[in-house]
């Protein structure tokens, strides 16, 4: 048996923690120290987690690096950790955003340094958990305690109604986890009833033969639980007032990671464990991730502020990734796991680059921005890049994901598929838009005329941003190839029978009736 | 040689790199030493491709290379390849030619700017981009060059972003294009589940082989499906109704991008990509209708709109427009190699008309104003006689260029296989327009360098001819402007100078070989009697000739009074006209606010009230007003309690005594 690299990966962060505790926060140099700790300890998290990235066997279809440990044994609770293609990149991308996102704080948080450092790390820690994890009961502990420091994250370090935002990004997740709590509780006692073995063990669990009803029950509270997280329309509320209340830090984290526990959850639990009730909802949640698309799209367009125009415009992009991961074909999948990592790295580098000039001008009205361009050049090259890939400019990651995804679902679903694409025209409108009214034109606001350009810790938290933004453009057969052989298991895991798909899909051709002569493809 | 190929594109994207990272720092004639040597590289390296090309046989003239596996996902295996065939050899040898020429013409026009080095970087980007679209071996490939070109195009329009109205027109072009590429993307999806690849040398064998085999019937609604969304891409790269209104506007860049972006490459690309699809084109003849029907709207409309146009450049956008209509005309009545005769003849001549209009404002300081020119053939000889050239090639007089390329597209329109009655409605409105054409044109050239200065005093003062790096390109251009027609010499003109052969298209014809294979033998190809073709040469000559010289005898004989006689007397056509048809304000009404004002519909009224206040804060607020309400119960107060106790007891003894 190797060494417990997952284990190693999950609580490294909580080993930075009693040294922040004792720096005393006292001036300019004890808030430094503990900056430097943070980003020390999130830099050797990173490393370690490389290691994962070199022993992966892309080959295996299953799950590696399992570890598997008696937790509290009279309910068959185990400590099981393990890794397939999709988890395998999610906590490669948490454990490179995380240093990035803490060299990202240095000037911007500057009280409570300590207690914000420590939060970040704990948060890193319950993130690489909730990834990790294959028992359902530790799963949901990890996912619990990720909300406690992200509430204070928001609710200490945020905006004017930080306290709003904070209480309804809380309440909105937990009503969604209890029920998805009982729901747990219900599959282990099914699988009980038939094995007569009590276990939160997912792997034991998968393929628990559940009566049709409580399936499509279960299937439904899992489903509300990481819809919210998603989030999806019409669960999506929280979102834009979190990120705008948020610091910096905590819209990237949000963002670029938390968002992608929705994505996640869909594809490791609700998806696979209640195949038939995701096959019954399949129609419903079609529609729904259209109808994110596009309407994200519209609402970001109309948004005076840039923080919140990015936070639509997630709305738009995950509906991306749940339409791929719905379609249920390979390219489907697999650019919705893409677009996932994706969408972790080209808006979670959109809301450092806003932090960047909030922090300057403490405002992130558009109209207090325009023809900046010429007064910071480095940021503004920066920004269109960024924008590229968000707008899926091919060469950029984000073209890859969209491209896979939309092709995917071509095949299954051509009224779906025409209609997301709009939102790659609806994109380009919003957030080129936006980069007109901040950067083109004449300087209107005297106050920007001293606008500093990207100073160089930016820049170096920056650059590896752009650095993957192209190396997913240009070469994602390399991130693609470690999915390949997971997807395909999780594509067989989550099909159900011909029968019972086409009845969906004649349900799902009645939802759709009514548009459906508004758009005209020719059948094959 | 093959292995090779690679450098064309790789030479502008260092230079792009260079430029970009480190031309700040630079000098501006390094600047400009790397911006056009990494061109010329390029030009050289397709010289020698092509000199090796020729070499093989022609059913040989396939290269390939491939660079890496890109992306691969189930079916999908998409490769970053190239491919050079006669299509491709000749585009990236236009491209890379006139883009060179370009490039120096660009460091006298630029030479003063501050962004000088901001500029060679674009304009590399867009050869890079430009080279990546034609070299492509399969569609995705395509699409990056594609939509790299529209990013080159949205950056240099809004080159100048200070003045927001260009980086308003830079961002109208890419919105305008993606929903083109829209209409490409779902056309690659299509293809991709009907055919199992987006490879040229995968997709066309395999349409073939069902064609030939019956799988695959003539006119199948796929493939008019699969046409008609990658013609939705054409449409808005290429500047075609419904999608051309970008193009005018775009003129906001600087004169040399519209030269070389807006007017001799990019814009082309649309008729390069029906050109390279022309196998599924021609299995499907519906979308050819389609192609050729809105080419031939487009063509005389955007003729119409040209003629009122008194801002020099708005005059050759628009023509620009009507003359790419020419060149899907030219591959919608399946003449593909008419289509690309036309783009390459076109590239030179309108290359050189826009140089020539660069010149000239570079005169005039900035003002683009003809009301404001006149009389300038004196004071700058070479740029007059270049553009007399070139508007000569594109009014299509003989010999110059754009005479054969033109000629040869409406001859063919008038025997367009599948439709042949179609064919002559698309040969007359076309023929039209070419008198129209003609009559802008010259109205152009009278209004510029004829009569008296109407500038001010200023100006008059500054008036000089251009320098070298200037007149030298312009002077190649127009050489090009009159031989390169000579490269198409139709079978008819030939015979009368010994059997002249038509190079171009015998070089051209293995790639367009198996179309007219399928047009032989499904409807037969129809041959126009020699003494019919001879009246339809002979009527567009006196057609072009006719439009001359109204604009002769508008602009020149009564050019005091007639034009604002006739603009007083057709008033409400004349504002029309000049409005462009009203098309802005019409789609400005129709889709733009529409969408803004759902918007902020969506979001104030479905996002912020229904969703987030009856729906989010509804409960919370429901549950504040309970709570206000139950809380009333536990007030504090002894007697209160006193009371409910009471009544509770009281309850019970009931309870037990009545029950």
């Amino acid at each position: 048996m190797n060494a417990p690299i997952l284990t190693y990966t999950i609580f490294l962060p909580l080993l930075g923690v009693p040294f922040i505790l004792a720096v005393p926060q006292k001036g300019d140099v004890g808030k430094n120290v503990i900056r430097g700790i943070a980003l020390v300890t999130s830099i050797l998290v990173f490393l370690v987690s490389l290691r994962i990235y070199f022993d992966f066997d892309a080959s295996i279809g299953g799950f590696q690096f399992l570890e598997d440990h008696q937790w509290i044994s009279s309910y068959g609770i185990h400590y099981k950790l393990g890794l397939d293609g999709l988890s395998f990149w999610l906590v490669l991308l948490t454990t490179f955003l995380t240093p990035l996102t803490i060299l990202s704080t240095w000037r911007a948080i500057d009280k409570r340094v300590k207690e914000f450092q420590v939060s970040m790390l704990v948060l890193e820690t319950a993130m690489l958990g909730t990834f990790m994890a294959l028992d359902l009961f530790l799963f949901y502990v990890f996912w619990e305690i990720m909300l406690i420091p992200m509430y204070l994250i928001i609710g200490v370090w945020g905006g004017e109604r930080r306290i709003y935002a904070a209480v309804k990004f809380f309440l909105y997740t937990a009503v969604g986890s209890l029920l998805m709590l009982v729901c747990i509780i219900g599959l282990v006692y099914f699988h009980q009833q038939q094995t007569g073995v009590m276990t939160f063990d997912l792997l034991k669990l998968y393929g628990t033969k559940i009566p049709r009803l409580y399936e499509i029950l279960f299937f439904a509270a899992f489903a509300l639980a990481f819809a919210i997280k998603v989030p999806m329309f019409p669960l999506h509320t929280w979102l834009p007032d979190a990120h705008v209340e948020a610091p910096t830090a905590g819209s990237v984290i949000l963002a670029g990671i938390l968002l992608k526990m929705g994505t996640y959850g869909f594809f490791r639990f609700a998806m696979p464990l209640f195949p038939q009730g995701s096959a019954f909802f399949t129609p419903l949640i079609i529609t729904l991730s259209v109808i994110g698309i596009i309407y994200g799209a519209l609402v970001a367009m109309v948004q005076p502020d840039i923080k919140k125009l990015v936070a639509y415009s997630s709305v738009s992009h995950l509906g991306y990734c749940m339409l791929g991961l719905y379609v249920l074909t390979r390219q489907g999948v697999e650019g919705s796991v893409l677009q996932m990592i994706n969408h972790g790295i080209s808006t979670g580098a959109l809301f450092l680059l806003v932090g960047i000039v909030y922090e300057r001008r403490h405002t992130r009205l558009i109209k207090e921005y325009g023809g900046i361009a010429r007064i910071v050049p480095i940021y503004s090259t920066i920004f269109l890049i960024v924008t590229l890939s968000s707008i899926g400019f091919p060469t950029t990651n984000g073209f890859i994901g969209e491209f896979l995804i939309l092709l995917g679902a071509f095949k299954v679903n051509k009224l779906a598929a025409v209609l997301a694409a709009t939102g790659v025209i609806l994109g380009a409108v919003y957030m080129l838009w936006m980069v007109q009214r901040v950067f083109y034109g004449e300087v209107t606001n005297p106050k920007n005329l001293t606008l500093k350009d990207m100073n160089f810790r930016e820049v170096v938290y920056m650059l590896p941003l752009i650095v993957l933004i192209f190396w997913i453009g240009l070469f994602p057969n390399f991130f693609l190839d470690k999915m390949h052989t997971s997807v395909d298991k999780f594509i067989s895991q989550v099909k159900v029978e011909r029968t019972d798909l086409n009845s969906h899909h004649q349900m799902a051709r009645a939802f759709l009736k009514n548009h459906e002569t508004k758009v005209v493809i020719a059948k094959e | 040689m093959e292995n090779y190929i690679y450098l064309i594109p790789l030479f502008p994207f260092l230079g792009f790199l260079i430029n970009g990272l480190f031309g700040k720092k630079l000098g501006k004639g390094i600047i400009s030493f790397i911006g056009c040597t990494t061109i010329g590289f390029s030009f050289l390296v397709s010289v020698f491709i092509w000199k090796y090309l020729l070499s093989l046989e022609p059913e040989h003239r396939v290269l390939t290379q491939v660079l890496w596996k890109w992306l691969a996902v189930g079916k999908l295996n998409v490769e970053v390849g190239f491919l050079i065939d006669p299509l491709s050899m000749l585009m990236i040898l236009v491209v890379t030619g006139v883009g060179f020429l370009i490039h120096v013409y660009s460091t006298g026009y630029m030479w003063d700017d501050e962004s000088y080095w901001r500029y060679f970087a674009y304009l590399n980007m867009f050869v890079f981009f430009m080279s990546l679209l034609v070299l492509g071996s399969n569609y995705l490939v395509m699409f990056v060059g594609w939509e790299g070109v529209g990013l080159a195009s949205y950056l240099l329009i809004g080159f100048w972003y200070q003045g927001i109205d260009n980086a308003i027109a830079g961002k109208k072009a890419f919105v305008v294009n993606r929903i083109g590429d829209f209409g490409f993307a779902l056309g690659m999806f299509l293809m991709f589940w009907t055919f199992g690849s987006l490879s040229y040398l995968d997709v066309f064998p395999k349409a073939l082989h069902m064609f030939e085999s019956g799988a695959l019937a003539l006119n199948s609604p796929v493939m008019v499906a699969i046409c008609l969304l990658l013609f939705i891409g054409a449409t808005g790269k290429s500047a075609q109704i419904p999608l051309y209104i970008w193009l005018p506007d775009a003129m906001a860049g600087p004169t040399p991008v519209s030269a070389l972006i807006h007017a001799a490459t990019m814009v082309t690309a649309g008729v390069y990509m029906v050109a390279r699809t022309n196998i599924l084109y021609t299995l499907a003849p519906t979308a050819l209708l389609v192609v050729a029907g809105i080419a031939c709207a487009t063509a005389f409309f955007a003729a119409t709109m040209g003629v009122l146009q008194n801002d020099i450049k708005k005059v050759l956008a628009y023509s620009t427009v009507s003359q790419l209509g020419y060149m899907f005309i030219g591959v919608g009545v399946t003449a593909y190699w008419a289509g690309i005769f036309h783009l390459m003849t076109h590239a030179f001549f309108k290359a050189c008309l826009f140089l020539c209009s660069g010149s000239v404002i570079h005169a005039m300081s900035g003002d683009q104003d003809m009301r404001h020119m006149g009389g300038l053939a004196k004071k700058m000889p070479i740029t007059y006689l270049t553009m007399l050239i070139a508007t000569l090639a594109i009014s299509g007089l003989p010999p110059f260029a754009g005479f054969f390329s033109k000629d040869e597209i409406l001859g063919k329109a008038f025997v367009f296989p599948f439709y042949p009655s179609a064919g002559k409605v698309i040969w007359f409105i076309g023929t039209v327009a070419a008198g129209i054409t003609a009559f802008y044109m010259f109205r152009l050239i009278f209004m510029t360098f004829h009569g008296e200065f109407r500038g001010t005093e200023e100006q008059r003062h500054h008036l000089h001819e251009s320098p070298a790096n200037m007149t030298v390109p312009l002077v190649i251009l127009a050489i090009l402007s009159i031989v390169g027609g000579w490269l198409g010499i139709p079978h008819l003109i030939g015979k009368l100078f010994g059997h002249v052969p038509n190079l171009l298209e015998t070089f051209l014809e293995p790639v367009f070989e198996h179309s007219n294979n399928i047009v032989a033998s499904t409807v037969g190809i129809h041959h126009v009697p020699e003494a019919a073709e001879w009246s339809l040469m002979s009527t567009s000559v006196v057609v072009a000739i006719i439009g001359i010289s109204l604009a002769f005898y508008i602009y020149m004989v009564h050019g005091k009074e007639l034009p604002k006689k006739l603009a007083e007397k057709y008033a409400f056509h004349y504002q029309v006209i000049y409005n462009k048809y009203y098309v802005d304000e019409i789609y400005e009404v129709l889709f733009v606010l529409p969408i803004y004002y759902l918007s902020i519909l969506l979001w104030k009224v479905v996002d912020a009230f229904m969703i987030d206040g009856i729906g989010v804060n509804g409960p919370a607020w429901l549950v504040k007003k309970t709570s206000a309400g139950t809380r009333l119960v536990q007030n504090g107060y002894v007697q209160t309690y006193g009371a409910f106790m009471l009544v509770g007891l009281v309850s019970i003894v009931c309870f037990f005594l009545y029950r």
